[in-house]
């Protein structure tokens, strides 16, 4: 015990290795939230009157909301009148080529192992970078423009393409969703938006990664993905920040739209810095993902490996509401020394003979706390729905907590509902057969886990599974007590 | 090769072993036989470094280390096997992963390079032969849904893919049929080379009509209190555990 107690002490004093900041000339808002800002950011962006209301309007929604205290976290209340809400690498707008990128962006993405050089030669991923809140490059995009596949920043697609913009910005997550999605709404400063059109099979997996760079600001990105009627597109979400001791607040707002036949596959690798090991700084991670079914036999499909941040509130969701479409959620979800996660999915059966599948699997190491909450609603007309739900928990040490919240609500008696629930402790049977075998402790570890983790790591695209795998690795070594 | 003396350990406050020696040469097989309770599974686990047992004298030495020093994963990289009486589930994990895991652990300490996949795969084609298993059985999780016989022989193409110096089997023939057993031994015989030593933990005789010892050890009460050739194990069978029970109260 005296042995395992020092190697926890060793690793968990390994300091984050994506924990260096850059020093780029930022273009910043002054402190603070108020309409003002609200117009101040969306000048900078050079946006249409009517998204400067939308805008507006939000904000006037979040001023009259508060802030939910139902998830299972503890953390002290955010001083939002403390936050720079948008901040900007200075660079001329909308660079067009890589040349035109500031080298030290390029530098940092180098740091981060996607070098967009390289991206560019290698084929495959199609990569939009964002650091803190514009969108810096854009790889691929002639390539997949042949095919009329739209995939650029959220702020070109508001200049480029303002009627698709129009007619789905917050048709799947409304500006008034809930405190952290208006929030979004009000002040988001950049993101993707990926349009795929009708048919077309979009033939590399689309990727963001974003970062946050500056100290003290909020990172609101949107990211908006429309797939058209029997379209198919692959997006892989990665983030990293730098190591920083306040926190820094990040609220997101995803939303996917699946036409008739379509298929949306989202995949997230989140490794934002989560705190040191007393619970001191780290990322709050309050996200809004929702993805629609709208058409018949359409389908979403949510991966997500999260290690990161210090507080992760997240519930990607389907609504399924053409008739035979599908939702699924995939989530290892891991938590270490003080990183509390609630998260989880909300599956809402609308459309008849819809069917979802929820597989989640929590790891809690230290003394972290580890929730999941998910949804299931079949409503009245939703016929034959059917869903299968999965969720396992899995302690290392005896210091954490690992909790469960399924809540299932059905309105049709024809549904199938099956929910099936595992807690299990890595034994030190388990290692000590692993160490027999010449394997050592750090390495049983990560094995024994990434065993458990491996249906949901199967659903990640290759060079992304890998990654996670060593993700999982880096971030419980020596947890075992 | 292992050179065991007054080796002494305890379980929390019990006390289980109370002073083994034993001489291990290359080449050789040892039969640790007893009664139930006697510490034979004690004396195995204490060899593979498990940390619940406390070693509370005595030295161990293997090829000439200081084998109490050694960390267990470090035992293992010398070359000391332990073949488990209840082999560990490790879902998700498939035994070919996880061989190639202990592989390349061993040949990093070794200061080898790892083996590319091909040469891997290669391998244990040739192992799996040896001792007559299935592919199908290696793709599935590690000892997950596995019958009895399965595990065994799982745990014995383990040896033969790691060719430890010395293997430990601790009662490889509990819960198994007479096929399965006949398998399993016939895997350990193949293995046997004069560079080699095996070291047999069984409660009855049965195994070692197969897997033939070149000494026998009865152990009882923590203590080797007899040593003889394969014939003890005959004998032991015969006259059965009072025999020596009552040796030792007359002396």
């Amino acid at each position: 015990m005296v042995k395992d107690n020092q190697v926890l002490e060793e690793i968990t004093s390994k300091e984050y290795e994506h924990g260096w900041t850059v020093d780029l000339e930022a273009d910043e808002a002054p402190k603070g939230l108020n309409e003002d800002i609200v117009r101040f950011i969306s000048k900078k962006k050079l946006e249409p009157e009517w998204l400067l209301e939308w805008r507006l309007k939000a904000f006037r929604n979040w001023q009259k909301m508060v802030e939910p205290k139902w998830p299972n976290v503890k953390y002290p209340e955010i001083n939002y009148q403390d936050i720079i809400y948008y901040s900007a690498p200075k660079q001329k707008v909308g660079p067009n080529n890589l040349s035109e990128v500031d080298p030290e962006l390029i530098k940092t993405f180098e740091k981060l192992g996607i070098s967009l050089t390289e991206q560019k030669r290698l084929s495959g991923i199609a990569v939009d970078a964002v650091i803190d809140s514009v969108s810096v490059a854009t790889t691929f995009k002639e390539k997949l423009g042949e095919l009329g596949v739209i995939f650029c920043s959220f702020s070109e697609a508001v200049r480029e393409h303002p009627e698709l913009i129009k007619k789905y910005l917050g048709s799947v997550v409304p500006m008034n969703d809930n405190y952290f999605a208006a929030l979004n709404a009000a002040v988001f400063s950049d993101g993707s938006f990926c349009y795929i059109p009708k048919g077309v099979r979009c033939p590399m997996e689309l990727s963001t990664y974003f970062r946050i760079n500056a100290a003290n600001t909020g990172q609101f990105e949107r990211t908006l993905i429309i797939a058209e009627e029997g379209s198919y597109v692959s997006y892989l979400e990665g983030c990293t920040a730098p190591m920083r001791d306040e926190n820094q607040l990040h609220a997101a707002v995803v939303e996917l739209y699946a036409m008739k036949d379509a298929e949306i596959k989202y995949s997230t690798v989140q490794n934002w810095y989560p705190g040191d090991k007393n619970g001191k700084g780290g990322i709050y991670n309050f996200v809004t993902k929702r993805g629609l079914c709208a058409g018949d036999h359409s389908k979403i499909s949510w991966t997500q490996v999260e290690t990161g941040s210090a507080i992760t509130w997240k519930y990607p969701s389907c609504v399924l509401k053409g008739d035979y479409s599908m939702g699924e959620f995939y989530s290892v979800a891991v938590t270490n020394n003080y990183q509390q996660a609630d998260t989880g999915t909300k599956m809402t059966h609308i459309g008849k003979n819809t069917r979802s599948r929820i597989v989640s699997k929590g790891i809690s190491a230290g003394k972290s706390q580890n929730s999941y909450r998910g949804q299931v609603h079949v409503l009245k007309r939703a016929t034959n729905a059917r869903n299968f739900s999965q969720c396992d928990s899995l302690l290392m040490g005896d210091q954490c907590g690992a909790h469960t919240f399924p809540y299932i609500d059905v309105e049709n008696s024809s549904a199938k509902i099956e929910h099936e629930a595992t807690t299990s402790k890595i034994g030190e049977d388990q290692i000590f057969y692993c160490l027999q075998r010449g394997i050592d402790e750090e390495a049983a570890v990560a094995l024994i886990v990434n065993g458990y983790a491996k249906e949901v790591l199967n659903q990640l695209p290759m060079e992304f599974a890998v990654e996670a795998q060593k993700l999982l690795a880096l971030t419980l070594e020596g947890s075992v007590g | 090769m292992l050179s065991v003396k007054n080796l002494k350990a305890k379980i929390g406050e019990k006390q289980i072993l109370n002073g083994i020696d034993l001489q291990v040469n290359a080449g050789e097989v040892h039969a640790i036989m007893g009664p139930n309770g006697s510490g034979k599974s004690t004396l195995a686990s204490v060899l593979a470094g498990r940390e619940d047992y406390e070693v509370t004298e005595g030295e161990v030495q293997f090829e000439g280390k200081n084998l109490l020093e050694l960390e267990p994963n470090e035992r293992a990289c010398e070359g000391i096997f332990l073949a488990f009486q209840y082999p560990v589930e490790i879902p998700g994990v498939s035994t070919v992963n996880f061989m190639k895991t202990a592989l390349n652990k061993i040949r990093e300490y070794r200061g080898q390079p790892s083996l590319d996949a091909v040469a891997f795969l290669q391998l244990m084609k040739e192992k799996m032969k040896l001792v007559e298993i299935d592919q199908s059985l290696l793709s599935r999780s590690l000892n997950e849904g596995f019958s009895g016989g399965e595990k065994k022989r799982n745990e014995i193409f383990q040896m033969a893919m790691l060719e430890p110096k010395l293997a430990i089997l601790d009662e490889t023939d509990s819960g198994l049929d007479i096929d399965a057993l006949r398998i399993v031994a016939n895997g350990v015989n193949k293995l046997r080379s004069k560079n080699n030593a095996t070291i047999v933990v069984t409660h009855y005789q049965r195994l070692l009509e197969y897997i033939v010892p070149d000494y026998v050890h009865v152990l009882y009460k923590g203590k080797i209190v007899k040593s003889g050739g394969k014939e003890l194990a005959l004998e032991l069978e015969a006259k059965g555990y009072d025999w020596i029970k009552n040796e030792l109260a007359l002396a």
